[in-house]
């Protein structure tokens, strides 16, 4: 497959700004702007990057607790989210939901879910229903390493894969459950193996490489939507920040400071980066107009939080069920 | 008019339902060639095909999930889980995705789909197969809960919960599938949130739930001969609950029993009786008595779930000590 120059550039533009909006949220929760949980997702902006360009605004994804960067992959507006994240009312959920729940329906987001598998199940009806409504809508369904010992992860790819159902399982297998590493926590490197059982597809590839993750998944997608089924995409990959905002220096509980540095000698932005340079796909001014572009959008989404009002406390009571 | 069981009433529901609108498919264990465990989906597969009609494995978290993603992106599924006492292994699903998905991403998106299921002891089932928690479910935000006691109302609440923009617990109970009663052959919706006067009387309030309304009326026609005048109140939806009926009856004959086949403690009754001490404590003249499963799990050995199940038995004394209090 040849990834075109254009595209290997909106690739790159993707996981810049989720890498920005996460740096930007690092020092808005360190100044207590941003309140409860955030987990971020630097590192492996890749994954979402290169998964979500394979799919169309009518496709769906479902998300987890560390979901920014799929819902930015998938076309999220910043300014929404960053409300939202404020706990505003003019955010993606009224503020009701926070950073582990962004949803939009207008654009496949079925939400963040801060159920470690919790959006598997979700994704298989997305599927079914596509399929129910006789349209090709893929549904591509993240989630991470240790999500795949839950039921749901097991029992979601038994059923997708018993009616052919065109969902693309990504795995983000960036080595721990919290605190836990995937040595601790499955006698199994490989996720992918799991794939087998259900007669499926599995495939590893390196997460930090946007270029493999792209391809695993537009083949994946390609298949789900010629009605053969789904297909589990493993992407090895790696948090450099702890496992939410409030974990003491990322993690250095359970890893060390040395494993941290090895891996971002792989940081999938800056790699892109250099092969864009490098293949003179762009000037380093064209990279330096994107970042300052894209930190005004940040801006802009921060000046829009801040201004934005909370929710009135009469909306405690709303939207609990649909009315009428 | 014509009488049908319970079984038949809500399959009837179904069968318009899906005539109706091709969203609404059908999901669970054995609904399909089987029928259904009590046998509410029968025919179903044949008339409508395995497409509508699915057959699950036995995996509850896979199709209650898949319900909940095949509602959000536009179907109408009704999932059947066996038993109650299996919900438990797809507790997640109903109730940190079911029944938060509107409110959590404020509005944007719906859930309406129907989760039946039932309720009850009587059938030698044991512990596993014969609880009656579906007061959990009351005790959720975001979902609805239906609780049908006759072939009519199980027809009605049902179409009405198919129709409904939100997530159902549409609880049915055991012991009442084979109960037969008079049903309309067109097609009806009953509100939710709209009890029913059972049987009216000035004496004593039953609000009595599934199986323990035709009890209670065995019970009202027995005390009767002693020149007891009960009142029964089903509430039908115990999300959204008719307080105001139940309120009305209350001042009316200023006796309550509350009578529902859940564990006594934190159960439909308990929250009842908390209700008419908030808001109509002035109505009582006498304690408020709750007739309920006792806190323990369901016995197996017959006599013991005989004395388990609460009926006529616990009820006739119950109401004989209300009477007491003039």
């Amino acid at each position: 497959m040849k990834i075109s120059k254009g595209k290997l550039f909106d690739l790159y533009a993707v996981m810049l700004k989720i890498r920005l909006f996460e740096d930007r949220i690092v020092d808005l929760y360190a100044r207590g702007l941003v309140p409860g949980l955030a987990h971020l997702y630097i590192g492996e902006e890749a994954v979402a990057a290169g998964a979500c360009a394979a799919l169309r605004d009518d496709d769906y994804i479902t998300s987890t607790h560390r979901g920014h960067g799929h819902v930015i992959a998938k076309g999220a507006e910043l300014k929404l989210m960053m409300a939202e994240l404020f706990g505003k009312k003019t955010g993606y959920c009224k503020g009701k939901g926070g950073s582990m729940h962004i949803a939009d329906m207008k654009i496949g987001i079925l939400g963040a879910n801060g159920i470690a598998g919790g959006g598997l199940p979700i994704a298989v009806g997305a599927g079914l229903s596509a399929k129910w409504r006789g349209t090709d809508q893929v549904t591509v369904s993240f989630f991470g390493d240790d999500a795949s010992n839950n039921g749901t992860f097991h029992e979601g790819l038994n059923f997708a894969s018993l009616h052919k159902l065109p969902v693309v399982f990504v795995c983000e297998n960036n080595q721990y459950g919290i605190s836990v590493h995937q040595k601790q926590h499955q006698p199994i490197t490989d996720i992918a193996i799991r794939a087998t059982s259900y007669d499926m597809p599995g495939v590893v590839v390196d997460g930090n490489d946007v270029i493999q993750v792209h391809e695993a998944v537009t083949k994946a997608v390609r298949r789900a939507r010629a009605g053969e089924g789904p297909t589990l995409i493993e992407c090895k990959t790696y948090r450099w920040r702890g496992h939410h905002e409030g974990d003491p220096n990322q993690g250095s509980r359970y890893r060390t400071k040395q494993e941290i540095e090895e891996w971002k000698k792989k940081d999938p932005v800056k790699r892109l980066a250099e092969k864009l340079l490098a293949d003179k796909v762009v000037t380093k001014k064209k990279l330096e107009e994107l970042e300052a572009n894209i930190l005004k959008e940040i801006e802009g989404a921060v000046a829009f939080a801040n201004e934005s009002k909370f929710p009135s406390q009469e909306e405690l009571y709303e939207d609990v069920y649909v009315e009428g | 008019m014509r009488e049908i069981t319970y079984a038949q009433a809500l399959n009837e529901a179904l069968r318009e339902c899906m005539k109706e609108d091709e969203r609404v498919i059908l999901l669970g264990e054995d609904i399909g060639k089987y029928g259904g465990i009590f046998q509410v989906t029968a025919g179903l597969l044949d008339e409508f095909g395995d497409k509508r009609v699915i057959d699950t494995p036995i995996s509850e978290a896979a199709f209650v999930g898949a319900s909940v993603g095949a509602a959000l992106t536009g179907m109408r599924p009704v999932a059947e889980i066996m038993f109650i006492d299996f919900t438990t292994v797809c507790m997640d699903m109903i109730i940190n995705q079911m029944a938060k998905m509107h409110y959590m991403f404020g509005g944007r998106g719906k859930v309406p789909m129907v989760l039946r299921t039932n309720i009850g002891a009587g059938r030698g089932a044991a512990a596993q197969h014969s609880q009656s928690f579906h007061a959990l479910y009351v005790h959720i935000p975001g979902l609805l809960v239906a609780a049908p006691s006759t072939p009519y109302d199980a027809k009605g609440l049902l179409t009405e919960a198919i129709k409904n923009e939100n997530p159902v617990i549409f609880v049915e109970h055991k012991k009442l599938y084979v109960e037969k009663g008079p049903v309309p052959e067109e097609s009806y919706s009953i509100p939710f949130g709209k009890a029913d006067i059972k049987r009216e009387g000035k004496d004593l309030t039953i609000v009595a739930t599934h199986a323990l309304v035709l009890r209670s009326l065995r019970a009202a026609e027995e005390v009767a001969k002693e020149g007891i005048d009960v009142e029964i109140i089903d509430p039908r939806t115990l999300t959204p609950l008719d307080k105001d009926t139940i309120l009305k009856s209350v001042e009316k004959t200023g006796r309550l029993l509350v009578a529902d086949e859940g564990h006594k403690t934190c159960g439909v009754a308990a929250e009842i009786s908390a209700i008419v001490a908030e808001e109509g404590i002035y109505s009582l003249r006498a304690p408020v008595q709750r007739v309920c499963s006792p806190d323990t799990p369901v016995p197996f050995s017959p006599p013991l779930e005989q004395s388990y199940i609460p009926d006529e038995k616990n009820l006739i004394p119950a109401i004989r000590r209300l009477m007491e209090y003039t």
